[in-house]
Formats: structure tokens, sequence, C-alpha cells
């Protein structure tokens, strides 16, 4: 909680000093920050922390546990369930049975590929398998592995009647939408500010994944940190690389009055140069977080979440609502949108405006990273994740209207949303198919995005 | 290190297939971006059309080849033109870049899904549909040609890629040098003012999107008949910026800047490669530095930073002047 | 000379045209005796602004009418909102007897209307020639497949080049015609430009401040060419900040004020119009207003 003081104390207003100009921008940070430490402390704890899968064994095992749901939302573990394992040639090896935690293990002789059926005749009354027809299972394990054969049991979950069905998948589009408009925050007030349609902002999210990967897994000097500190740490690494990457490139640039053509042929150059040095880096296979993996699922009868992603949900908002008020009500965030809005004007009213666009890059990278880590966390570390994220965002901003940073909010939840509940009528592994149509549909109907303006002729 | 077998790779990046291809979809991404300022960023899904044109006409369809030419060069190019220009080309230029990467991703979604499989053959793609094509080579399949670089089906594929490649630049010369030409040069510049004389700013970009589109599809018609197979991972949306090097370095706006471009892209690219890979084998580059599968990933590398160099420090490429610089407008 | 301007079928005696303005009352929106322009109820908003709301207003055929204005009083939106440039919220457009309420932008070039820009718009990466010949109408080599056959439009080209270079040679601008229009002055661009309009052969032209910018020198040579437009039978339009230009040449005056028209007449009555010396001095003056100084 102390960490919530810090942020507070920081925000105690002190109006027009010589530097107050600095000291609000940096106060921006501060507050951005301090909700992020906020939330994070608040709200993690809440989040179970369940040990991650250890694949130490030398022995190839198989194993499970078998649980229900009750009325009340509490597991119940099954005892006596029969399991037969046989092997590629059909030969059974042996069985299994669930102990009073509902576990089961089996160990198998070599790596390779195996059946495991359930007996359906000792499950207990009522409680009846999920996939009646992925019984039994095939899988395959590598030699020394530890497998885990999951047979899910009720129906709980996987619900038949589309109104829950619908809800669910708008839980789940909405936490989607809340990342990429974290993620996309940046991308808008960027092009609002210098107008670059910069294409490498997918890779600030990649990066801010894998910095946090490096903090949480790999480790630095021989020491890992919590996902939450590696999340902090990953905030603070991609908004100064944001400020970084600003300075470096884009500031001299504007300068030598690049055209904005050339500016964005050069973001996407930066795009595939940065993707394939993370690709080289990092490997392609994508990568998980050690924290909060294995989580199991609270029901809220129209709807169930892992603790996890009820963490990101209400930590996103919470960031959000963070980065509406400081963009409200801070010195800073006017200028912000100020200059966004019409750049001359700003100027001439004397806003500094480089320095704005200096925080736009620092703060929209930092929450451009902070998008990444949540992503990761919900889904997987890859390589190519922000790219991907990247035309999502597209998507949400010309939907909400370009340079609009509430604008990029509400596409963000509608392309969220759409994308998670059109899964219902369109195969999931093609579910962004959905959402990039609407992107051209949009374009068609209303090009320039919900709460965007038109431009001027003659 | 191998000397001769550097040249020989670099010589082949320089006058070989893939530099047919991609100088073959550089034209056609000169048309539109060179020409009339059209950010085509999905230049690499034309090519997939003509491909996947080409071998579901013949495999999934069982058609006769030259109707799957026709189909991947003419019907599946129109289509695309239509669907990306449509709601776009009315819009500021950054929209159709949007609109073609995404038009990438849903390509590559599409064709690698096992819910289309029985048309695309998904992850593995189509094979086998270049028999036809096979069948008219005049050249021994075992035997090496043209100092030893090419085998007999190679020697086929890059002299009917020359053929191609040459009546393409010639029809590119054409179209540029005439009133129509004119037209989309001065829509590239000032949309409005053509506008205000009476061009019909949409309905040339939409006919500039299409022809460029069809020379994209030639050439990946022809890297599908080089390769003998029609695959997502050859038409990724990272295919699309090999072209744009091509184009930049060789100078967009000039018609030979595509070609040129396309061979000094690939000579380099080349010679990298097999340098690095060398250096890989021999264990000069130790593996904690570099493995046999980042080579792979090192070239992609230099065409991101030879597209940041480029756009930032000479925009006009190799051929091109200042004055007439593409990059430059708006 | 006479011969390459574009013969205009519908050319009346602009003796007579300015002569049947003497009796038009000299009010706002009035009617005029053979309006070429006509627009009805046109308004457009952006925001909460509204930038044009022009109850009616009708140009006359065959002479130079001038539309004038403070600063921000709407004169570039009417202008877009009369070739479609941009699209009003409500009114209609009419144009030679036909609405073009729903005629794309382009189309209004090819039906005898051209207009220039405020911010000049000359292709700068293109030589003179090209810009001039690039106005030329109905070329047979714009097609995109013919233009791959150059001997089915070469004559047609050299026709063109002809007529471009006549033009030119009119404007004083023969002897830069292979220079990219990138180098030229704000001035000559502007030269440029009308000269370029000119090539679509138009009924009407509407020139959007062609002045603003070109040198003393110049600007003398550019009136003449606009009264030498009118007097082919050309219909001018154009807007203009500087008074002693629109004395000289107009024959009639628009004035526009927070977008709507606030007072019609000819060029020497205007001056002294209460509504437009309110509308540049703010209501408090009382005194008329001296036309002679620049606004
Ligand atoms: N695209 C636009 N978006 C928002 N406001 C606009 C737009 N175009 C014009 N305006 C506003 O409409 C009003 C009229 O502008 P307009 O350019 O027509 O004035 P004008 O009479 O041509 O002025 P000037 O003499 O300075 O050229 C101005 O207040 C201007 O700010
Ligand atoms: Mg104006």
């Amino acid at each position: 909680m102390s960490v919530v003081q810090i942020g507070r104390s920081v925000v105690d207003p002190c109006h027009d000093q010589p530097s107050a100009r600095r000291t609000y921008l940096i106060k921006l940070a501060m507050v951005a920050l301090g909700v992020v430490t906020a939330v994070f402390a608040m709200v993690a704890p809440a989040a179970a922390h369940l040990p991650a899968q250890t694949d130490s064994e030398s022995i190839p095992e198989l194993r499970g546990t078998m649980r229900t749901v009750d009325e009340g939302g509490e597991s119940i573990f099954v005892e006596g369930i029969n399991l037969t394992i046989t092997d590629a040639s059909g030969a059974e090896l042996g069985q299994a049975v669930t102990d009073a935690d509902g576990e089961w293990v089996f160990e198998l002789p070599e790596g390779g590929t195996y059946e495991v059926f359930l007996d359906e005749a000792t499950l207990p009354d009522g409680v009846p398998l999920r996939n009646p027809d992925r019984n039994p299972l095939t899988v395959d394990v590598g030699n020394g592995a530890s497998r885990t054969v999951l047979f899910p049991l009720g129906d709980a979950a996987v619900s038949t009647d589309t109104t829950i069905e619908i809800v669910q998948l708008t839980v789940d589009g909405i936490k989607l939408g809340l990342v990429i408009g974290m993620s996309a925050i940046g991308l808008s007030l960027i092009y609002g500010t210098t107008g670059l349609t910069n294409f490498a902002h997918g890779e600030m999210v990649t990066f801010g994944a894998m910095v946090a990967f490096l903090f949480n897994v790999t480790g630095v000097f021989g020491w890992t940190t919590s996902l939450i500190v590696a999340a902090i740490l990953s905030f603070i690494v991609c908004g100064v690389a944001g400020g970084l990457f600003n300075a470096g490139v884009w500031r001299p640039l504007r300068r030598r009055g690049a055209s904005l053509i050339a500016a964005l042929v050069a973001s996407l150059g930066f795009s595939i140069l940065f993707r394939y040095m993370m690709l080289y880096q990092f490997g392609g296979r994508a990568k998980l977080y050690k924290d909060y993996q294995i989580q199991e699922k609270v029901d809220f009868g129209w709807f169930s979440i892992v603790p996890k992603d009820i963490f990101i949900i209400v930590f996103s908002v919470a960031v959000l609502i963070g980065i509406a008020i400081a963009l409200q009500r801070t010195r800073a965030g006017k200028a912000m949108r100020a200059v966004s809005d019409n750049r001359d004007l700003a100027e001439s009213s004397g806003i500094d405006v480089e320095l704005v666009i200096k925080w736009v890059w620092v703060s929209g990278s930092a929450l451009a990273g902070l998008g990444g880590v949540l992503f990761g966390l919900t889904e997987s570390i890859g390589w190519e994740m922000g790219f991907r994220i990247l035309l999502l965002m597209f998507a949400a901003v010309t939907l909400g209207g370009l340079g609009s940073a509430y604008g990029a909010l509400l596409g963000s939840l509608i392309v969220g949303i759409f994308i998670q509940v059109s899964t219902i009528v369109i195969p999931t592994d093609m579910k962004n198919v959905g959402a990039l149509l609407m992107l051209m549909l949009i374009l068609l109907i209303r090009p320039d995005g919900l709460l965007g303006r038109s431009e001027r002729i003659g | 290190m191998d000397i001769g077998a550097i040249f020989e790779n670099t010589m082949r990046g320089f006058i070989g297939e893939q530099f047919i291809f991609f100088a073959l979809a550089a034209i056609g991404l000169n048309i539109h971006f060179g020409f009339t300022g059209l950010l085509n960023f999905g230049q690499a899904v034309f090519m997939a059309a003509g491909a996947y044109g080409l071998s579901m006409m013949v495999v999934t369809w069982g058609l006769n080849f030259w109707v799957g030419v026709f189909v991947g060069l003419v019907i599946f190019p129109f289509i695309l033109a239509v669907i990306l220009g449509a709601p776009t080309l009315r819009l500021r230029a950054d929209y159709l870049a949007i609109v073609t990467i995404a038009a990438a991703e849903i390509f590559r979604i599409m064709v690698r899904s096992p819910t289309f499989d029985r048309w695309t053959g998904s992850s593995d793609g189509l094979g086998g549909f270049a028999t036809d094509f096979y069948d008219l080579s005049p050249f021994d399949p075992s035997e090496r040609y043209f100092f030893d670089l090419f085998i007999g089906n190679q020697m086929w594929v890059v002299l009917i890629g020359w053929i191609v490649l040459a009546m393409a630049a010639f029809a590119c010369w054409l179209l540029i040098r005439s009133p129509w030409g004119r037209v989309v040069k001065a829509i590239r510049e000032d949309e409005d003012a053509a506008r205000s004389l009476g061009k019909n700013a949409y309905w040339y970009k939409m006919q500039a999107l299409y022809i460029g589109g069809v020379f994209g599809a030639m050439g990946g018609m022809l890297r599908a008949i080089g390769t003998q197979s029609a695959q997502p991972d050859n038409f990724i949306t990272d295919v699309t910026f090999f072209v744009w090097v091509a184009l930049i370095l060789g100078g967009a706006g000039k018609v030979l800047g595509p070609v040129i471009g396309a061979a000094v892209l690939y000579a380099i690219l080349n010679f990298s490669d097999i340098v690095l890979r060398q250096g890989v084998e021999s264990n000069n580059i130790p593996d904690s530095i570099m493995s046999g599968t980042q080579v792979g990933q090192v070239r992609f590398m230099l065409v991101g930073l030879g597209l940041v160099l480029l756009a930032t420090f000479r925009p006009q490429g190799i051929l091109g002047n200042k004055e007439e610089m593409a990059l430059d407008d708006r | 000379m006479t011969a390459d301007l574009p013969a205009n079928d519908a050319v009346n005696d602009p003796e007579a045209a300015r002569a049947a303005m003497r009796d038009v009352a000299q009010e706002p929106g009035v009617a005029k005796p053979d309006p070429i322009l006509v627009a009805d109820g046109v308004a457009r908003r952006f925001g909460g602004l509204t930038a044009v709301d022009v109850e009616h207003v009708e140009v006359q055929r065959g002479i130079i009418t001038a539309l004038i204005g403070p600063n921000g009083a709407g004169k570039t939106t009417l202008f877009n909102l009369l070739t479609n440039f941009d699209t009003p919220d409500a009114g209609t457009r009419t144009f030679d007897g036909n609405v073009i309420d729903k005629v794309p932008a382009h189309k209004i070039a090819n039906h005898g209307m051209v207009r220039t820009f405020q911010l000049t718009k000359a292709l700068s990466k293109m030589s003179v020639l090209d810009n001039m010949m690039l106005g030329a109408t109905n070329q047979r080599g714009e097609k995109m497949w013919r233009s791959m056959v150059p001997f089915s439009w070469k004559q047609q080209e050299a026709e063109i080049e002809l007529e471009a270079e006549a033009l030119l040679d009119r404007f004083n601008m023969l002897h830069m015609r292979d220079e990219f229009a990138g180098t030229l002055s704000g001035g000559q661009r502007k030269l440029l430009e009308m000269a370029r309009a000119l090539m679509v052969k138009p009924k009407m032209v509407m020139l959007d401040e062609p002045m603003a910018g070109v040198n003393p020198a110049l600007t003398q040579s550019l009136l003449q060419h606009v009264v030498g437009l009118r007097d082919e039978g050309m219909t001018v339009l154009f807007v203009e900040h500087d008074m002693d230009m629109v004395q000289e040449i107009s024959d009639w005056v628009i004035v526009m004020a927070e977008g709507a028209i606030i007072a019609e007449g000819p060029p020497g009555a205007i001056g002294s119009n209460q509504a437009v010396v309110d509308a540049y001095l703010g209501s408090h003056h009382g005194e008329p207003l001296d036309l002679d100084a620049d606004i």
C-alpha cells in the first residue's frame, strides 16, 4: 500500500512554477506509474498463485486431475475414475484410478504416442464427460516429460445456450479490447501529434512482453522477479525505449522535414528489423510467464473467468481511467490533446510541441509495453504477437477515428468484443479475419471513424 | 571460404529466379507507389493471387494450365484490386497502407486455415500444377546451363522470366509515357488538382492498383512455377517488404528502378547469406552468436534496415533524382 | 490567337451581358437575367461552426463576378461546395441549367466549370508543359489499355501540345515549358494554374485568390488575361482580397460574411453599402469603406 502513497504524494498540486510544464509532464508519467503499481499491489493478491509445472522427472508419465464444480462454485475432486492407457500399437499398458484428490498418474516406459480411455461407467451419477466424443484421447509424450491429460467433466463452461455463450464471449472480448486499447492509445496519439502512422508500434508491444519475460523467467544477472515487478520494469524500459526512439530517429527526421510517407516507410523498416531482431534473440517458440499459468475458473453463472483475467480487466480499466483522468485534468494531458487536435494552433498558443511529442512517445510506448505483458499473460509471448495486435489496433483506431485517444479506446472495445463474439459463426483460427474485414467495411461506410473528423480541402 | 560458391550465389541473385520474381512484383509496385502514389503494402497478396489463381485452377478444379494462367493474371488481381481499392482509394493514402497489410494478414490466416484445406491445401500449399509448363522446356533437366549457374528446369524458368520481365518493363514504359501515365503522376502529386481538371482520380487509382497488381501476380505465378508449389509462407506480409526495398533501392518512379533494385538487392542478400552460412558451417562464426536458422533471419533484418536507411538517407534510390522523387510527396 | 481559345458555344456578347446587369437590384441573392450558376439553400457546417449558409445566389453568364469577404467568411468553402469538392449539408446547385448536386467533382469540370485553388496546386514534379497538357479533356491516351498503343493517340497528343504551347505563349510562359513546375515562382504557379484550367475549355472559371502572392508587375498581365477571358465569352467568378483589383476588372461583386451573402452590387457601389462596411470593420463604424485600401 505504500506504493499508493508514493503515487499520491507526487500528485500534490503546485501550480505555475518556472519549470511547471516539465514537472507536470513528469507527474503525468508518475500518475500513470502510480496507478499501475497501486492496482498491481491491490488486485494481484486476489489472483491465486498456483505452482508452475515442473518437468524435471526423468520418467515419462501421464497425469491428470478429475474434478467437477458444485452449485456453489466449489471444486469437487472425483475419486475412483478408471482410465485405461494403450500404446500406439493398441496394446493395453495398464490402468490408472484417481485418488481422493482426483489425481491420477501413470508412468510410461518411454516417450511416444498413447491413447487414454476414460471408463464413463466409473463416473459418479450426474457428472458426464463434457466432450464425450473426445474419449479416448490421443497424446504425445516426450522422453522424460510429464504430460497432463485433460478430461473436462460436467457441462458448466461450454453451454449450448447461445445467450450465455454470447455473454461469455463478450467478457472475453472486453478483456481483449482493453488490452488492444491500452496498446493503441500510443499509436493514436503519435499519429495525432506527429502525423506518423507508426507501423513499428506493434514491436513495442512485443518488446514489452519480452522484457517482462526476461525479468520474470530468463533472469537478469542471475535473479528473476515476480511478474508484477517484471511488468513494472517492462513499463519503464518501454517508456525509456520509446523516448529514445523518438529522440534518436523521429525527432531528427521531423527536423529535416522528411515527408510523412518516407517516415511511414521507415517505420515499416523498423517494424521488420525489430521483429526479426527479437526472433533472433528469443527464438520462434511461444513462451509463457512463470506466474499465474494454471488457474481455476471462477463461475459467475452467465460466464466464468480465471482470476488472472479478472485481474487484467480490473487493472486495464484502472489504467485506462487513470489515463483518461490524466488526459482530462493534467496540463500535460491537455497539451497532448491540444496538439493532437490542432498542432499549429497548439504551437501558436505557446505549447512546446516537441516536448509534448516526446511524452506522447514515452507514455504511449510504456503503455504498449504494458499491453504486451497483459497480452502475453492471457495468451502467450511470441515474436510476432505485436505485429498481429498492430493490425487489430489499426482496426480499432480507424474505427474510433485516427488521432483520438478516446476513439482508440472505444474502437478497441468494439473490435475486441467483435472478434470474440464472431467466433460463434467464424472458426476460431480465423477470428481476426472478421475484425479486419470490419476495418474495411468501416472505411467504406464511415471513413473518419466514430469520433474522427474530416480533412480540409482547397 | 569458398570464393567460387560465393560468386556463383551472388550472380544467381543478380540475374536468377528470385530476382525475376521480385523485379516483376516491384514493377507493379512502381506503378502503384512510384507513379500513382498508392501505398500498397499488400503486394505479396497480389503475388499470391497469381500463384493461387494458377494452382487452384489446375489442382483444385482440374482445369487447364492456361486457364489457370488467365485466372491468376487477370481475374484474381481484379477481384483483389476491387476489394482493396473500393473502401480506401477515396481516402487518405495511409488507409490503403493499413488495409493492404490487413489483407495480407487475412490471406495468411485464411490460406493456412484447415477450414479451406480442400481448396488451398492449407499450410502445405498446392503443388504439381506446372507440368504443362516444364513439358515445353527445351532444356535437359539434368544438364547445367549459362555458365553452369542454372540446371535445366531452372534455366527454362529464368529464360521465360527474363522474357516476361522485359515485356513487363516495356509495357510499364509505354504506360508511363502516355497520357494515362501523366494523369496518374498528377494524382500522385495532387489528387484534387487532377480532379479539378476533370480526371476521375478514383477510377485511375483503381486502374493503377489493378494493373500493378497484375505485374505482381506475374511475379507470384512465376515464383509458384519456379518452386513448383504455391505455399502461404512464400507470400507472407514480409515478402512485400522485399519488394519495397527493391523498388526504393532502384528508384521509385523510374521505369528501370525496380529491375535494378531487385537485382542489387538479391545480389546483396545472396552474398550475405552464403558468407554467413559458410562462416557458421566452418565455425568461424561461433554457434553462440549465430546458428544455421538464424542466418535466414538476418536477411529480413537487412531488408528492414535497408528500408530504414533508404527512406531516411536516400529516398530517391540508385536511379532517381531528388526533383522527381516519389517518396517525398505529401 | 483567338482561335486557340476555348470557343464557347453559349457565347453571348459580353457587352450585352454587362448591360443587362445594370437593371439588377443591388440586394443579396438577387435574380440575374441569365444566370449560369445558381445555388439555393446551400449550407455547410463543421462541428458547431456554420462555414456557409447561403440562401440563394446566382452568377451571371459572361461577366466577371468578384466574391469578396473577410477572412473566414466561407468563400473557399462555398467554392468547394459549388464544385462538389465538398458536400453541403443541404441545398441545391444548378450549373448551366443542370442540377449538379450528385455530380462528382471531376465531372463538374467536364460540364464546363473549372476551379483553381487558393493554395496553388501546380504539379511540381511535372514539367510546365505536362501540367498544361493534363488539362485537355477527352484524351484517347488516357484510357489504360489504349495508352499502351501509342499510335492511337500520338496524333491527338501533338494537337494538344500545340494548344498548350499557344496558351503558354499567351501567358508569357512558353520559355519555361520544359521546366519542372516546382521551380516556378509563386506568381508563375498561379499563372500556370489558370492557364491549365483553360486547357479544359470551360464555360466558367472559378479562381480562388488568383492574385495572392503575385508580384505587382505580374498582376497587371494576370488582370488582362482575366478580362480577356471574359471578352471571349467566358464566365469568371473570382475571390480576391485586393479591392483595387476588384474595382478594376469585376462587373459585379458579391460580398460574403460569416457564411452568408450579405450584399451584391456593381463594384462602384459596393463600398458604400452599410452591411459591407459593418462586415469588414465591425458594426460600430459609420463612415463609408475606403475601397482603395487593401483589406
Ligand atoms: N475542413 C474544415 N474543418 C473545419 N473547419 C473548416 C474547414 N474548412 C473550413 N473551415 C472553417 O470554415 C470557415 C470558412 O473558411 P473558408 O476557408 O471558406 O474562408 P475564406 O472565406 O475562404 O477565408 P480566406 O479569405 O481566409 O481564404 C473558417 O472559419 C474555417 O476555419
Ligand atoms: Mg479562402
